[in-house]
């Protein structure tokens, strides 16, 4: 009943399947969180500059520099996997999306990395614990007296977007799981590639937020 | 009774006569709107009641009609919005020039008032602070620099007709001028936990000549 | 008629036997179907409406009889009433948790939820939901929501305690409520309950869009259905606000990140700005459905067109449209810029454009109508008539100068429940007893429909009506014990006999409840379409099979072709195929055509 329900298409001339119409719908609500999240960003900014650091003093650009090109390049692969099944090509989906899981996973796990090094250098989104010296005067001697850069509503307001983006990220790799274990059992083919293209769709999305939240929170 | 009454209580600032004007301008008009529509209504539904063999009308609506009715209420709706623009901005933004100014610092839950001391300056060494008390010259506009060190309080003196929340981390500009000596109440009107309900302080409005006086005692006091 | 009834009796017997089938838990618990998940939208909700009735009544009585024992209440807990007294951070926990519930666990969901569910397929003619897992999932969210936010007030420190509203710094840590895990749990459960309309809004959005039946035209769609579309654009925008603005109030609450906190250069109007460019699509969530409810009301039991159809649903979008613009009017007395509070008074004046063509195209449906006064149109009745209140008192509000004086008095408190329970609560229970025959096949007894109308309506009135002068003599909302003022006290034997009304206007709830219990079980059998209506989902029997539709419906007309002079009778369903063209030929024995209308 639910899949046929799901598969219906009543109005003659419809093109946009449900599946794909339901994400796109999705999507826009997405807009809106990430939206909020920018705004109240903005809003802290240019309330409160003195909180704020110059790009490159704390955060380390060219490292996500480089974890933004892998971002790009999974974008890449999925745009792959789905012209596999719209060819038919079942051994080229698999391997297309196990790509994009890889660099997927590569990708939180870099950001990882970077969460560990950036509190450990005292850059945390705790307001009382936070004191950030900049990535000049971490290793410098006398590190402990050196002066903090920024302040709480840096490290509260960079954790919180990348924090929400990488979790989209994450989500984005478990639903690729998902897809590439439907796809190892021949769920999909040129007929019924729904699933692989609203991942796609998700999956553009996220990549394209980041490119947003890479420019504003690291490069301005 | 007169508890309820459609009229304001008395007001006891100068921009007080405004506001209360504007007020009863909109009474007016949606006490009008209201008359007429719900009178109405109730006609219809007994005119229109239903009785063996009545059968409704067939209309899907009356284009004439409708215009008249969206362009006589967006005439009036903003209409409304543009003539309180200038009492508005009269205040919230116009301090007048010469005002006695105060600090008003909301805590849970009391009002602390810091006054300039004789030289009428603030942030000077003859600043003193009282609690729950504010006290000022009537026929003098006085402005109040608003701030409060916890959460958000509003500051409340529904006499004068002024409320303002005041911000931590912020300090707010209020300004109101008294119109008779007395005594008003300052109430908290922005819930602020639990002893919200008694944050309450004293506004004392002096004749300006007695001012001084009480000034002067009231610097003694803090003195001792 | 003949043709649909045969189709429907058709229907039965196929489906007669296949509904017993499905295992308990599959048909009543975890069912996907859209019309259970009404049911269960519905029985939800209404346990919730009860809980928020019963804390306002508490709070009534702290009001009416300040620091006075409730009676029979002295078993509550020495942390909330010792020996039946509220304490004041009780008080607060009644206040912020009367709101919560009522907005978002009564009204949004049986607005939403029940009506949604209900009436997309049913009025658009679709089988179901475009996902009716998704659906299914939609309802089990909401459950564990509500649990968590009931489960605040055993919690140590008591349920959240900041207002509905939850305003920064006083609720983004526990050093100034005494409340922690409480606001904590009300956060948790407000995110939770997000994920639950926004699965909602995705379904709803694309049923309306993609599972019309065949000749449904967007201008052929139900104007609640037009409202319920609309409603959901606006959670699906809306709600990730909010849901970001709550992370990050939780963040502050919990790891002591300082978002909204200003001792550490958090920005605590930040929190006012987020909630409330949520808050204020959310009245319109909360009052759109409402109107399209009772529009569909009216017409039928008026048995006339709507007035102005075209205007009506160009109202909704523009209300949908100028709600993102107005938010600020909440705010006025924040410390916002006043240039900013100017244009937020001329939006919020604008938007009174829309809804007074909705009032007047209301009155317009009436004139000249047959109009019958049964339950449900004593219910939408009295939205309009107290929707015109609400939106009147609103005005009042709007004007930045004014709201001076009564922003945070009592007048809001009484524009606020004209609006949501003169407004939305009776455009519900016009809903419900409107299509309770659809949903469960019986009749509700309009006799005791009719008392619980009448005295619901006389205290309703009596309880909010004076809180508007209550408001006018300056008394503040949110006041655990308004005798502390002085001149607050000539108010004392007013804020008493509210008390008692309000009291009364609890318990005539129960007739409500009485009733729908009795009729669910001894009702009157209702038959497919009881109020002779022309919508799709009076075409299938009552309650409808599994699947709705034998077959695909196919829309003629629209939804509000009532009285038409070529139909004998006074309503022209939907999907009743027109008479022929040219002459008595052979379909014409089939059709049903009405006497005396011929080519």
């Amino acid at each position: 009943m639910s899949t046929a329900a799901a598969g219906r298409l009543p109005m003659p001339g419809m093109k946009v399947y449900n599946l794909k119409l339901g994400m796109w719908i999705f999507l826009l609500s997405e807009v809106m969180f990430f939206t909020g999240l920018i705004g109240s960003y903005i809003i802290l900014r240019f309330a409160h500059p003195e909180h704020f650091a110059a790009p490159g003093v704390v955060l380390n650009v060219p490292l996500t520099a480089f974890n933004t090109f892998v971002l790009i390049c999974s974008s890449v692969t999925m745009v792959k996997a789905f012209a596999a099944v719209e060819q038919g090509d079942q051994k080229g989906l698999q391997r297309w999306l196990l790509a994009t899981i890889a660099l997927g996973t590569f990708f939180v796990g870099v950001q990882a990395v970077e969460y560990s090094v950036l509190s450990s250098e005292g850059f945390v989104p705790m307001a009382e614990l936070y004191h950030a010296v900049g990535r000049g005067a971490v290793h410098a001697e006398g590190a402990a007296e050196a002066a903090v850069v920024g302040g709480p509503l840096y490290g509260a307001t960079f954790y919180a977007m990348t924090g929400f983006h990488g979790a989209h990220v994450s989500i984005g790799v478990l639903c690729l799981l998902y897809v590439y274990w439907r796809a190892r059992k021949g769920k999909y083919s040129a007929a019924s590639l729904g699933g692989v293209e609203i991942m796609g769709l998700y999956w553009h999305f996220v990549d394209l937020v980041w490119i947003l939240l890479f420019t504003i929170v690291y490069l301005i | 009774m007169d508890v309820l009454s459609w009229l304001l209580p008395e007001s006891f600032s100068t921009f007080g006569r405004d506001i209360d004007r504007l007020y009863y301008v909109i009474l007016w008009i949606t006490g009008v709107v209201f008359v007429l529509t719900e009178g109405l209504l109730v006609w219809i539904l007994v005119r229109y009641r239903h009785r063996e063999g009545r059968r409704a009308a067939h209309i899907h609506g009356h284009r004439t009609l409708e215009m008249v009715w969206t362009t006589v209420t967006g005439v009036i709706v903003l209409g409304l919005a543009v003539a309180s623009t200038g009492v508005w901005h009269h205040v919230k933004r116009d301090v007048p020039a010469g005002a006695m100014e105060v600090i008003v610092t909301a805590k849970q839950y009391e009002w602390n008032v810091t006054y300039p001391g004789p030289d009428g300056l603030l942030g000077t060494d003859d600043d003193f602070t009282r609690r729950n008390a504010l006290d000022v010259p009537d026929a003098r506009p006085v402005l109040v620099h608003l701030r409060s060190e916890d959460v958000i309080h509003s500051f409340f003196l529904p006499e004068l007709r002024v409320k303002q929340d005041a911000l931590p981390g912020k300090s707010i500009r209020v300004w109101f001028e008294a119109t008779r000596p007395g005594t008003y109440v300052i109430g908290c009107a922005e819930l602020c936990g639990l002893g919200h309900y008694r944050m309450q302080g004293q506004l004392t409005v002096h004749a300006a000549a007695d001012y001084q006086d009480w000034m002067q005692a009231a610097l003694a006091e803090a003195d001792q | 008629m003949s043709t649909s009834e045969a189709a429907v009796q058709a229907h039965l017997h196929e489906h007669g036997g296949h509904d017993h089938e499905e295992p308990f838990l599959r048909k009543y618990i975890f069912c996907t179907d859209h019309k259970m998940i009404a049911r269960q939208f519905l029985f939800m909700s209404l346990f919730f409406l009860l809980v928020g009735g019963l804390l306002a009544a508490m709070m009534r009585w702290q009001l009416g009889f300040p620091s006075q024992p409730m009676p029979g209440a002295g078993g509550f807990p020495d942390t909330m009433a010792p020996g039946g007294i509220v304490l004041p951070e009780f008080y607060n926990s009644l206040v912020t948790m009367h709101g919560t519930i009522m907005i978002f666990f009564a009204i949004m969901p049986l607005l939403v939820g029940l009506f949604g569910n209900l009436l997309i397929p049913l009025q658009i003619g679709a089988p179901d939901m475009a996902f009716p897992r998704l659906n299914m999932a939609s309802f089990w969210i909401a459950v564990p929501a509500g649990l968590l936010m009931l489960s605040s007030f055993f919690v140590e420190g008591g349920a959240a305690g900041a207002g509905w509203t939850s305003y920064a710094p006083l609720s983004a840590s526990g050093e100034w409520t005494g409340v922690y895990l409480g606001q904590q749990l009300w956060l948790v459960s407000l995110i939770v309950l997000g994920f639950s309309s926004l699965a909602g809004a995705v379904n709803y959005i694309t049923t309306i869009i993609s599972m019309r039946a065949p000749g449904m035209t967007w201008f052929r769609l139900p104007l609640s259905t037009w409202a319920l579309f609309i409603t959901a654009i606006l959670v699906l925008l809306a709600i990730p606000i909010l849901t970001g603005a709550l992370i990050m109030l939780l963040f502050d609450q919990t790891i002591g990140t300082g978002f909204f906190r200003p001792e550490v250069g958090g920005e605590p109007i930040l929190w006012q700005h987020l909630f409330w460019f949520f808050g204020h699509p959310e009245v319109y969530i909360l009052i759109l459905p409402a109107m399209g409810i009772t529009s569909d009301v009216l017409a039928n039991r008026a048995r006339k067109p709507i007035f102005g159809y075209h205007a009506m649903v160009l109202a909704i979008i523009a209300i949908a449209f100028l709600g993102w613009i107005v938010w600020g009017h909440h705010m006025f007395q924040s410390g916002m810029n006043p240039l900013l509070g100017t244009s937020f008074m001329i939006s919020t004046m604008a938007i009174a454009v829309p809804s007074a063509i909705k009032t007047f195209n209301w009155l317009g449906t009436l004139w000249h109508g047959d109009i019958h006064l049964d339950v449900p149109m004593l219910h939408a009745l009295s939205f309009v008539s107290m929707f015109i209140i609400g939106g009147l008192s609103g005005i009042f509000m709007a004007n930045t100068p004014v709201d001076m004086y009564i922003h945070d008095t009592y007048f809001i408190v009484a524009h606020i429940h004209y609006v949501l329970f003169g407004g939305s609560l009776f455009a519900i229970f016009a809903g419900i007893t409107f299509w309770f025959p659809k949903m469960f096949g019986r009749m509700m007894h309009e006799g005791v429909g009719k008392v619980h109308f009448v005295l619901t309506f006389i205290l309703y009135n009596i309880v909010f009506f004076p809180m508007h002068n209550l408001g006018l003599r300056g008394m503040m909302r949110r006041l655990y014990d308004p005798t502390q003022y002085e001149y607050l006290q000539p108010l004392q034997p007013m804020n008493e006999f509210i008390s008692i009304a309000a009291f009364g206007l609890v318990t005539v709830q129960f007739l409500f409840a009485g009733n729908f219990v009795w009729s669910l079980f001894r009702g009157r059998t209702a038959g497919p379409n009881p109020w002779k209506s022309n919508t799709l989902e009076w075409s299938v029997p009552s309650p409808p099979p599994h699947g709705n539709f034998d077959g695909m419906p196919v829309v003629y007309r629209g939804p509000y072709e009532y009285s038409h002079p070529d139909a004998a009778e006074d309503y022209w369903p939907q999907n009743q195929p027109p008479p022929p063209e040219v002459g008595p030929g052979p379909e014409v024995a089939l059709s049903p055509a009405p006497e005396g209308v011929g080519p």
